[in-house]
């Protein structure tokens, strides 16, 4: 930790592939061991490098998705596939491979423990990965800021940790929503729709509240939502947005 | 030997010059977009763009007095720290050159501000000499808030995040104070041909 600290420089280091677990039909989890990871914050992302051989390289950054107490570093990919870097991540990757990577990167869409609450945690498709790195951290370190999750995803299908984020919601005093906005199966009693003001209204605490907020989506995803929030009187201060994809 | 990432290919873009995408970047049509919190909406009326700071006197420009300075277009190359380089974006602005003229200083360096808090930090020298604009129009329109309308700094040498959206001033200073991004460990200069992404790089 010392040397990386006095180096001040992220450096590229092999991890190997320890696991994958595949999340949804279109997303996995790789399970990594990095040699030389100095630790993140729940929140951060790493960048990822693959090189061809004849050295063509191409870098993406992904979210991370396991808290810092987790003994693995984990990344959860959502395969697009017009992409370059998620389908080879997604469909190519074995266990025992390794792959390129430095971090951790970021420091302001990050929660820990010492930032407090109320937490809202606002997902949108994969926008769950850094988020649930936060709820897990909360549950590692026995927080007890309160925490509110609004997930919105197309189907049950598609929802990322599915098992776990019901878990939480029912072992633990996590109120997790999810909205589905195309398919619902029978008898579902979540949210069905697209998020909106009256739905952002619905799930956040009041603005007296004060509640730290952290949105991940896509960019429509999180544009509705933040201005959602700073609509109802929200803090833009306290209104933490990452967007990905195209507009 | 250098590490190979089994089976990997790529996708390389035929479409695309190498020779205008820096490092480990890809060329991308989208304009994808990247911001820290909600998307600031300041009415026109209210909006004004100031250079304050170490000048013999601060100026400052209404939105109707900075609509009738002298605009240019642009065709620039830009390229985020999140890897994507978006080639031949046309932009509409007044360059800071004309901003900056008759203002006399001793600043080497720029802090640039904007609504919502945001910061950003570079060389004078690197926004003088016709290397950097106030953008208010993109693609022909008005600058869409999302991209940082109504007016953003435009400075395409350098990583994206240099080119502060929703920009309302220009701070001059002697010494050179890192910004949003460049205190949480991004380079504090961003030059995407030295791939200057982090601290240290």
């Amino acid at each position: 930790m010392e040397r990386a600290a006095l180096r001040g420089r992220l450096s590229w280091q092999l991890a190997t592939v320890v696991e994958l677990v595949e999340q949804t039909r279109r997303t996995k989890s790789i399970v990594l061991d990095p040699p030389d990871w100095t630790g993140h914050r729940a929140g951060q992302h790493v960048d990822v490098r693959l090189t061809a051989d004849d050295g063509y390289q191409a870098q993406r950054s992904y979210s991370i998705a396991s808290a810092p107490e987790d003994g693995h570093l984990e990344l959860t990919v959502e395969r697009l596939d017009d992409g370059e870097v998620s389908p080879y991540l997604v469909d190519d990757l074995r266990s025992g491979d390794q792959l390129e990577l430095r971090g951790p990167i970021g420091g302001y869409f990050v929660w820990e423990r010492s930032l407090g609450g109320p937490l809202l945690l606002i997902g949108g498709g994969s926008g769950i990965v850094p988020l649930r790195a936060m709820l897990r951290h909360h549950l590692a370190t026995a927080s007890d800021v309160p925490v509110r999750m609004l997930y919105s995803a197309r189907s049950l299908d598609e929802v990322i940790y599915r098992e776990e984020l019901m878990r939480a919601g029912a072992e633990h005093a996590v109120d997790v929503r999810f909205t589905l906005t195309r398919k619902q199966p029978a008898g579902w009693d979540g949210y069905a729709r697209r998020i909106d003001r009256d739905l952002i209204g619905e799930v956040a605490w009041p603005a007296g509240d004060r509640p730290l907020v952290y949105i991940c989506g896509p960019t429509a995803f999180v544009e509705t939502a933040a201005e959602a929030l700073v609509g109802l009187g929200h803090e833009p201060g306290r209104v933490r947005t990452e967007r990905f994809g195209p507009t | 030997m250098a590490f190979i990432s089994r089976g990997f290919r790529g996708r390389r873009r035929e479409d695309a010059d190498p020779s205008r995408v820096p490092p480990g970047q890809y060329v991308t049509s989208d304009f994808p977009v990247l911001s820290a919190g909600p998307t600031p909406h300041t009415p026109l009326d209210r909006w004004d763009f100031r250079i304050v700071g170490e000048v013999d006197e601060p100026r400052t420009w209404t939105w109707d007095e900075f609509q009738a300075a002298p605009h240019e277009t642009v065709t620039v190359d830009i390229h985020c720290v999140t890897k994507w380089s978006k080639l031949d974006t046309t932009w509409t602005g007044v360059s800071v050159d004309t901003l900056l003229d008759g203002v006399a200083t001793s600043a080497g360096y720029v802090l640039a501000f904007s609504d919502g808090g945001y910061t950003t930090n570079l060389p004078l020298a690197d926004i003088t000499g016709g290397k950097a604009w106030i953008a208010d129009g993109y693609a022909g329109e008005p600058l869409d808030p999302e991209h940082g309308g109504p007016a953003r700094l435009l400075v395409p040498h350098l990583y994206f995040w240099k080119s502060a959206k929703w920009v309302r001033g220009l701070e001059l200073r002697r010494d050179d104070q890192p910004g949003f991004w460049e205190g949480y460990g991004y380079h504090n200069y961003g030059d995407p041909w030295k791939e200057q992404r982090y601290a240290g790089d």
